[in-house]
């Protein structure tokens, strides 16, 4: 095997004090990555120092910001939604260890980084020599978050700017009226004749470090349950009709009752959901996949036969 | 947008439905007798005949109950083991959705066996754990004609339901 002969770093400006995300790997290991938001310039140095001190001849460095998505379908698909590029340097010759800064200046990153079960988002810097035999590549993967405002959909700033621009200057400025505030769901489900239930809970629009707060009345009980549980799903859903494929995973599983209610019992629900490693819900990001989440009651009865439920809950990452 | 207090009540908690019901259990509610009480037992199994071409075995199928959907209270029938073998035919074909579980063995190689204790012993459980299967599904219980008759008429006529 031929080693390469150059050795390559990648560093990152204030690499010390920014924020890093903890990422599963796919190995099962855990990684560090250092944070970036929308509209944030990333920047920072590119080290290259040879091995055994031979002098290296290249047709060109370059270093590029990507972002891709790749989806894994019999085989890995890569698109690239994000490909920014510097020139670091034009052929030559590497004679000592040379580091070249770069700076990619107010990238727009319109998408969270994800790492979901077919699917994965990913931005990354990636340096390459170029040479005429095999060219040498150093990567290094950065974590994006997307923040929303918590009253709407995603990206209002846009229309608040036009609103401000078409207020005259003798009229005074009235600030937007409050939005309603979130109703609760309420939900009638059962069996005709042996279960009837009334599950509640506060609002269907979650931010992911609130908390479920809900409960489930009894009214009708002709079964012999024997607990209940309540579970967050996450569904991916990758592709376009009529390739479409969802794939779903348990994040968490609750048993919240145990022992067979009887009709008018009232069973409380309080689940807090910043412990747990939930994704906001993504509407077609790059028209390549969705994220969603489930609330789910299931009821256990004594012959293992489970009734479910399942309604979605919108998650969003606040500030 | 106030995040929900984890340590309120969910009373108080935000939007709160002008039109929420109290729900307070009544008395009866809490310390009555539950609504979904079903006791389906097989006992008491009995061999008649005395000559082997002649012989059969059958149980005594024991049921209490208070869920509407059955038309007794209580009831105490017998049946053999080919009325449960034609019950269990009924029952696939009057439902596509629920999967009817298997009776206790039935083969030939048990054929010589038949009328030995530890044999019938064994058909016994497996029957009413059947039975207990089967009359405890809540789609059979309201969908199907055959299992509230084959548990609780005095005598079952195989031929009205297939």
């Amino acid at each position: 095997m031929f080693k390469s002969p150059l050795d390559i770093e990648l560093r990152l400006d204030g690499e010390d004090t920014r924020e890093t995300v903890e990422v599963k790997s796919t190995k099962g290991r855990k990684e560090k990555l250092s944070l970036y938001k929308d509209g944030e310039t990333v920047k920072g140095q590119v080290t290259i120092r040879m091995r055994d001190n031979k002098k290296v001849e290249h047709t060109g460095i370059k270093i590029q910001l990507l972002g891709t998505i790749e989806i894994t379908n019999d085989g890995v698909q890569a698109d690239e939604f994000l490909s920014l590029a510097h020139e670091l340097a034009s052929p030559g010759e590497l004679r000592h260890p040379e580091t070249f800064p770069f700076e990619f200046r107010n990238v727009e990153k319109s998408y969270e980084s994800y790492r979901g079960i077919n699917v994965r988002l990913k931005y990354y810097l990636k340096v390459t020599v170029s040479r005429k035999s095999a060219d040498v590549i150093r990567e290094k993967e950065l974590w994006v978050y997307q923040y929303q405002d918590p009253r709407g959909e995603e990206g209002d700033s846009k229309t608040a700017n036009t609103n401000t621009n078409t207020i005259t200057k003798t009229t005074t400025t009235t600030p937007p009226p409050p939005p309603p505030p979130p109703s609760m769901v309420k939900m009638d489900v059962g069996i005709e004749n042996c279960l009837h239930i009334e599950f509640e809970y506060s609002k269907n629009r979650y931010s992911l470090k609130d908390v479920i707060v809900g409960r489930i009345y009894f009214l009708l009980v002709r079964l012999k349950i024997k607990h209940m549980e309540l579970s967050l799903i996450r569904r991916e859903t990758c592709g376009s009709p009529p390739n479409q494929k969802s794939e779903s995973q348990t994040i968490v599983r609750f048993e919240i009752m145990d022992g067979a209610p009887v009709k008018g019992e009232t069973i409380p629900i309080r689940l807090f959901l910043g412990g747990f490693d939930l994704t906001p819900t993504y509407k077609d990001v790059n028209k390549k996949f969705s994220t969603r989440t489930f609330l789910s009651l299931v009821l256990i009865d004594e012959d293992a036969r489970r009734y479910f439920k399942q309604s979605e809950i919108i998650l969003y990452r606040e500030e | 947008m106030p995040m929900a207090n984890p340590f309120q009540s969910f009373s108080s908690a935000v939007g709160r439905d002008s039109n929420v019901r109290e729900h307070k259990q009544t008395f009866d509610e809490l310390y009555g007798e539950p609504e979904n009480f079903l006791e389906v037992d097989v006992i008491n199994p009995i061999t008649y005949g005395s000559q082997p071409s002649n012989m059969y075995t059958d149980y005594e199928i024991v049921c209490r109950t208070n869920i509407p959907a059955f038309k007794k209270k209580s009831s105490r029938v017998r049946r053999r083991y080919s009325d449960f073998d034609s019950f269990r035919k009924a029952l696939q074909h009057e439902t596509t959705r629920v999967v009817i579980p298997k009776l206790p063995d039935k083969s030939i190689l048990t054929y010589s066996q038949r009328f030995n204790d530890d044999f019938i012993e064994e058909r016994r459980q497996g029957l009413e754990r059947f039975l207990n299967m089967v009359a405890g599904h809540p789609l059979l219980q309201t969908g199907s004609k055959s299992l509230i008759s084959f548990i609780q008429d005095d005598v079952w006529d195989k031929d009205r339901f297939v």
